[in-house]
């Protein structure tokens, strides 16, 4: 790997090298490198580019990382990840895209991942997305995520987006069984005229099903950002939604939300604030001898943790 | 020492146009290693004094001199550098930051356990059960009020200006809150209270009133004019 290859890695999965355990590394578009365990195994797509991800049933405590990276510039790379995560498995899956873009065309990544979540396993699926390189070039993502949660699942995904991504539009959706669980932490920081569009379509389809989705983010310069969720509740469930946004500069955010409870049983909530820092919170800050910006950099790493 | 000269304050009111005044002429002198109360009733402009001296609203009028320093053009944080260090009314929250990290902003640098237990044991709190918690809205008003009052101590200075300090916190803790104020005798304390036990404890006492002069005075000379209602008139009446 290069150094260039080595950074980006390190910026989206914390991954000083080859990890240990199963691994899948893309980059431009073809393996890099790949390993599979007995427990979790890792086979190459015939039909299309793309993996299975096979956890085998009663997997404790063991994770796989899957990271790509797009260095070539002026690329499209599409890939078709599914992952099947056997009965009572507890393992966490690293993903993540990082673009480093130093043409003046259009990078993108578009990662259609769908997970099979089998009864009682523990997912939890951390993201990060990031982009680099020539200002002018495009560094996007278009990730598309199905989610189907089974009996007693739960399904955690940390989506994070700290910087330098021009465009995003992704979709996640999830169906989730009796008892199952799906949630979300979705931290976003848009800045100059970046665009991120994030959009949540979830189904509280069993009994006693649960959904959290909560975004925090932040957007600055003239950057756009615009949260779209869609939680139905089609039996007795609880789903809470949260779109939790700071504003600064000249940014635009717009927060849709739409709740829809089929199942009188259903108890659906949809939280949404978007504003500048309070003045207070500055104020206070300032009291303990901060300037005004060490404070504004406080509070948005703070509110971004 | 610290002055204020010739101290007015007003709002404008919605409209733009029109401006009230919270603060009319208002010349008060704390002298250092003493502690002042401020008192008075409601709307009498208590906690506006204690935000003009911050820095966090700017007098109409007036001056506010600091060791013969004037200081009114400073800002917040030229005043915080200075030794100004306030403890607000209203503790605010903030989501992401544990109650570690305001405590190390507000030291000015990376406190280890037991450090952060002294701090906040000052306050009654247990190190352990809050330095990694979110100051956010899972706390209690007192827990942040708490807090707030930590973060003071362990940012330290010259001039503590504490407003309401006790509000929120329960009624058996207030001899150790006493304790910590009384601590402080030896720096330049401003309180904002309604409290007789925090009065006990003044050097000196202001009285602010909306219609007129403020009354200061010793702890000695002012408790007997503050007993109830009709003391704070009769204190009024003998200016």
């Amino acid at each position: 790997m290069e150094k260039l290859d080595i950074d980006l890695l390190m910026k989206i999965a914390d991954l000083h090298g080859i990890p240990e355990g199963s691994y899948n590394i893309r980059k431009d578009g073809k393996c890099l490198s790949r390993n599979s365990t007995s427990d979790i195994e890792i086979l190459p797509k015939t039909d299309k580019d793309g993996i299975d991800i096979i956890v085998k049933a009663g997997v404790k405590g063991k994770s796989v990382h899957i990271p790509v990276i797009l260095t070539a510039g002026d690329m499209l790379d599409k890939v078709y990840n599914d992952f099947y995560i056997g009965k009572g498995a507890d393992v966490t899956i690293i993903a993540g895209c990082g673009i480093h873009n130093d043409t003046c065309g259009e990078s993108r990544h578009d990662g259609i991942h769908t997970f099979y979540l089998e009864e009682g396993c523990n997912v939890k699926y951390i993201e990060r997305h990031y982009g680099e390189g020539n200002p002018e070039g495009k560094k996007e993502f278009t990730p598309l995520t199905k989610v189907y949660v089974k009996k007693n699942a739960h399904f955690y995904m940390e989506s994070t987006q700290l910087g330098g991504v021009t465009y995003t539009d992704r979709l996640t959706t999830a169906t989730v069984y009796t008892n199952g669980k799906f949630t979300v932490r979705e931290k976003l920081l848009t800045d100059n005229n970046e665009k991120a569009i994030t959009r949540f379509k979830v189904k509280l389809v069993g009994k006693d099903s649960t959904a959290e989705v909560v975004s925090r983010s932040v957007a600055r310069g003239n950057s756009y950002q615009s949260f779209i969720s869609d939680m139905v509740g089609k039996n007795r469930s609880f789903g809470h939604v949260e779109c939790d946004s700071i504003l600064l500069d000249n940014a635009r955010i717009l927060s849709t939300p739409r709740i829809d409870a089929v199942s009188p049983e259903a108890s659906l909530v949809h939280e949404a604030a978007v504003g500048k820092i309070a003045g207070e919170q500055l104020s206070k800050l300032m009291t303990l001898g901060l300037t005004e910006k060490e404070a504004e950099d406080t509070i948005i790493k703070g509110y971004l943790n | 020492m610290l002055e204020l000269k010739n101290i007015d304050f007003a709002v404008k009111e919605e409209d733009g146009k029109k401006a009230t005044k919270i603060l009319s002429d208002i010349s008060l002198t704390f002298p250092e290693k003493s502690i002042t109360v401020i008192t008075g009733q409601n709307g009498s402009g208590k906690s506006t004094l204690v935000k003009l001296i911050t820095g966090l609203e700017k007098p109409t009028r007036g001056s506010i001199i600091y060791n013969g320093r004037d200081i009114t053009a400073l800002s917040m944080t030229e005043r915080a550098k200075l030794g100004f260090t306030t403890a607000f009314q209203q503790p605010v929250r903030f989501k992401g930051i544990t109650v570690k990290k305001l405590l190390d902003i507000a030291s000015g640098r990376q406190s280890n356990l037991g450090q952060l237990c002294e701090y906040l044991s000052q306050v009654g709190l247990c190190a352990r059960n809050y330095i990694d918690r979110d100051l956010d809205g899972s706390l209690s008003g007192g827990e942040a009020k708490r807090i707030e009052l930590a973060m003071a101590i362990a940012k330290g200075g010259d001039v503590f200006l504490l407003d309401e300090p006790e509000a929120g916190i329960d009624l058996w803790s207030f001899s150790d809150l006493t304790n910590l104020f009384s601590s402080l005798r030896d720096k330049t304390v401003l309180i904002v209270s309604h409290q007789s036990k925090i009065m006990e404890i003044a050097d000196n006492i202001v009285l602010l009133d909306k219609e007129s002069a403020p009354v200061t005075g010793s702890r000695e000379e002012m408790m007997p004019l503050l007993e109830g209602r009709s003391g704070i008139c009769a204190a009024r009446k003998g200016v």
